[in-house]
């Protein structure tokens, strides 16, 4: 008998009496088994994949709303809730039929209506719905599962907009959700997809669960990514948010958890010598570090001085900041897209690479007027990335001579404050630092950050007509030989005029108990296919 | 009595006010949009300020305010912005495991530190008493995270006695719940042992010099009616005090042990709902919390009543 066993006896015996003889209920080995606990990278603080558009919102949500098509791990649009589809010669009628025995958690069939209102209130929020909404002439529900989507003019990429991962992905909900006003939250959950969403037992801020849906119909096709048959295993995941990353580390060791999204760098170690944990890159696609410069204003509104930092800036030294010491974690990025995808591209990326050249960086700022004014870099020192990335930043731009008003703070001010255009000493800025999903950079459709169209540009506002061009160049590309050249001169534009510094690429590891296999590599956790023993 | 209290309950509502308005007020010029949250990152500028428009963030602070106490006079707290549930709901869901900690916490803490007070002037001077108020330094030192990270290293990593994190509500049983509780008690209740053991010594010790304390160990009464019959009782008030101004202690403690150890408590949501400028519900949150002072306060007050009968209102 070991001493928790006593403790457990003694403590067991006391409650009986204080409690009358509550229990716990008996949860024997193999439920225990068919429920996955989960710690995600953050807190679903809400449950509208569409009105709230943060990562983990759409990492649920893909387990409970099924989407149209949906992208896989070859970056390739694939059927899922549609049979076929068909478009005219002249590229502006699309006309979709939908997979029969579709059904929404509530048992009711998933019918072109409930399609037609989906992509309706996506179309309002997503970028490319927003474009494909501007082309469009109407969206209709021919019969239960046909609907037709008319356009103005050809959108080639209409699949891939009905594919993408990138939030919001185009769920599809019942009619009467879907005809909530995009602005605002939908209050009922069911979905289209392979688990339910258990609202009764959801604590926002510390638990989530979802049951398997034993009605859903996978597609015969293996799964990949978030196409293919999705197989769910176990009966129950349970989420648990854990805001302490020790916290979560020392629960995956104890066997409390059985998969941890995104365990923090300088934990992995310990998790790595654990012999009951794997530990692996959760996604290959990684992350691309960035700060942003104020275009509007000076000394950044000069493209010299935004050169001048791009010449001095080490992507080593940030990345270390972020991820330390292992160098299986980042790579130096002389470009804007997701290093091994097909679109990568390092044109015009020599300003970033080689020896970092202050003198030059000097010269060149001096040229560019700059006089010794504050610059002010916002830093949200809530988020590890940012704050890493922002002490470097102060670093950099003190060798450079530069005058730097650091303004620590965290990142509800930061993304309120940046969003301020009035000058930097009455409320607005001159930098601030993220970084972007490299899922949302393997190309310009869902890359808000690259685009430099002035005022409706993402914040910092650049206005780079060459990057411009070169987007439309790419949306309205062939094949992917135009689509790659396309990159490779946008590449180089944004680069020249600077619409945003990156800081180079890294990836971040996932870590779950030897217990649980199926676990894949990608832009979000998956969990068909996810399975778990005693 | 019955009248004191009724007239400390009144009393309490401008207090409630001026707690309320102040809320209100800090929040709005807070920097901090809650609508860039909800929008994410890659949102246009126009989508953030139509969810501002929808949440009706963009109206006046003086509409907002009245709009916002219209509601709290009709016992409606607001609905959060993030999650779209009743603040009154989500208060009642986090209540539970923070009322948990805080009873383990305070049982904990009058149990531990009381009688080492009391041993401690018993034996003031000595190795024991040294000893004792060594441990209240060290117990004041440490922060309770760090107290947190080393009992959930021994007690769970290495040893395996116990969990790491989470909670489990008394209805699944007495085990499970107090299980989930011991180590973050422990964490917790440090500061507070360390505090309320050195004021029980100091108030014992001036109780020990009184004449009928004299007269007690000359009639021939034994060491332990002496100590904590005669002497403890009238030295309570201060503890009685130092316990009631402890239980403020915890609720701020609660915060950073709720989330150390995982814990669904009210000091996790507050964090949250800071940190996501979920004004509704930190608004709710603080209210909360001031009734609860403003209530400790006046059991503390009936409590000296029962403790030293001179005291009358």
């Amino acid at each position: 008998m070991d001493r928790r066993t006593v403790l457990k006896g003694l403590a067991g015996a006391g409650g009986l009496a204080l409690t009358g003889g509550l229990s716990a209920p008996a949860i024997g080995q193999g439920a225990a088994a068919r429920t996955l606990r989960f710690v995600p990278q953050a807190n679903l603080a809400n449950f509208d994949p569409i009105w709230g558009t943060q990562y983990v919102v759409r990492n649920a949500a893909a387990m409970v709303w099924d989407t149209l098509y949906g992208i896989d791990a070859q970056l390739q649009p694939q059927r899922q809730m549609v049979e076929s589809e068909e478009v005219t010669d002249d590229g502006t009628t699309w006309t979709f039929k939908l997979r029969p025995g579709l059904k929404f958690h509530d048992g009711e069939p998933v019918r072109s209506k409930d399609v037609v209102a989906s992509l309706t209130r996506w179309a309002a929020r997503d970028p490319m719905g927003l474009m494909i909404k501007a082309l469009q002439q109407e969206l209709t529900a021919v019969d239960d599962r046909t609907f037709k989507w008319v356009l103005k003019q050809p959108f080639p990429k209409m699949l891939y907009a009905l594919a993408k991962n990138n939030s919001p992905c185009g769920f599809i909900m019942p009619e009467r959700i879907a005809q909530t006003d995009p602005f605002k939250q939908i209050t009922d959950y069911v979905g289209s997809g392979p688990m339910k969403f258990a609202k009764g037992e959801w604590v926002p801020g510390a638990k989530a669960v979802f049951e398997k849906f034993t009605d859903y119909v996978p597609r015969q096709e293996k799964a990949s990514w978030l196409a293919g048959g999705k197989q769910i295993l176990v009966d129950r995941v349970e989420w648990i948010v854990m805001p302490d990353p020790a916290t979560a580390a020392a629960a995956l060791q104890n066997g409390e958890v059985d998969w941890w999204e995104s365990p923090i760098a300088d934990l992995v170690p310990v998790l790595k010598k654990n012999k009951n944990i794997s530990v692996d890159i959760g996604d290959p696609l990684g992350n691309i570090g960035s700060f942003r410069m104020n275009h509007l204003f000076a000394p950044f509104n000069d493209v010299r001085a935004r050169r001048a930092v791009l010449m001095a800036l080490s992507q080593e030294d940030y990345m270390r900041a972020i991820v330390g010491d292992d160098t299986a974690l980042w790579k130096p990025l002389p470009g804007f897209f997701t290093p091994d995808t097909p679109l990568y591209s390092e044109v015009g990326g020599e300003i970033l690479k080689g020896k970092r050249d202050f003198d030059a960086a000097k010269k060149l700022l001096a040229e560019s007027g700059y006089s010794g004014q504050p610059v002010t870099c916002l830093v949200a020192q809530d988020q590890p990335i940012t704050k890493a990335q922002g002490d470097v930043t102060a670093d950099l731009l003190k060798k450079l001579g530069m005058n730097v008003d650091f303004v620590a703070t965290d990142w509800g001010t930061v993304g309120s404050r940046r969003a301020q255009k009035t000058p930097p000493g009455q409320g607005g800025w001159n930098m601030f630092h993220t970084w972007h999903a490299g899922a949302d950079c393997i190309n310009p459709a869902p890359y808000t950050a690259i685009r430099a169209n002035g005022d409706k540009a993402w914040f910092g506002w650049p206005n780079s007509p060459g990057t411009e061009k070169e987007v439309t160049s790419w949306f309205e590309a062939k094949n992917l030989d135009e689509e790659k050249a396309a990159i490779g001169r946008l590449n180089k534009a944004a680069l020249d005029d600077v619409v945003y510094a990156p800081t180079g690429f890294f990836l971040s590891y996932t870590a779950w108990r030897k217990n649980v296999s199926g676990i894949t590599k990608g832009p979000l956790p998956f969990f068909w296919g996810v399975s778990k023993s005693a | 009595m019955l009248s004191y209290i009724l007239r400390r309950i009144v009393a309490t509502l401008p207090v409630m006010a001026i707690v309320a308005l102040f809320v209100f007020s800090l929040l709005y010029i807070a920097p901090g949009d809650p609508a860039v949250v909800i929008a994410g990152d890659q949102a246009s500028p126009e989508d953030v300020e139509r969810i501002r428009q929808s949440l009706g963030l963009d109206r006046p602070f003086l509409v907002q305010f009245g709009s916002w106490v219209w509601r709290i006079l009709h016992g409606d707290l607001g609905t959060s912005i993030f999650t779209n549930l009743p603040v009154s709901a989500m208060i009642g869901q986090r209540l539970g495991p923070t009322l948990s900690l805080m009873i383990v916490t305070l049982l904990l803490t009058i149990v531990v530190a009381v009688p080492l007070g009391v041993v401690a002037a018993w034996k003031a001077g000595s190795l024991i008493d040294r000893v004792i108020m060594g441990f209240a330094v060290f117990g004041f030192s440490l922060p309770v995270f760090v107290v947190g990270y080393m009992l959930a290293y021994i007690f769970a990593l290495e040893l395996e006695w116990l969990p790491v994190q989470g909670y489990t509500p008394l209805t699944q049983g007495f085990w499970p719940w107090l299980e989930n509780l011991i180590l973050p008690a422990v964490a917790l209740g440090c500061v507070y042992i360390a505090l309320v053991a050195r004021i029980t010594r100091a108030a014992m010790l001036e109780v020990l010099q009184q004449d009928y304390i004299r007269t007690a160990k000359a009639k021939g009464l034994g060491q332990g009616g002496i100590l904590f019959i005669h002497a403890l009782k009238n030295a309570a008030v201060p503890i009685v005090t130092v316990i009631g101004i402890g239980i403020a202690l915890l609720i701020g403690g609660a915060v950073v042990t709720e989330s150390v150890f995982a814990i669904p408590g009210l000091g996790r949501l507050t964090i949250d709902a800071i940190l996501r400028r979920d004004y509704p519900v930190i608004q709710g949150i603080v209210l909360l919390f001031s009734f609860v002072y403003v209530l400790v306060n006046l059991m503390i007050d009936v409590v000296y009543t029962l403790v030293d009968p001179r005291i009358r209102y």
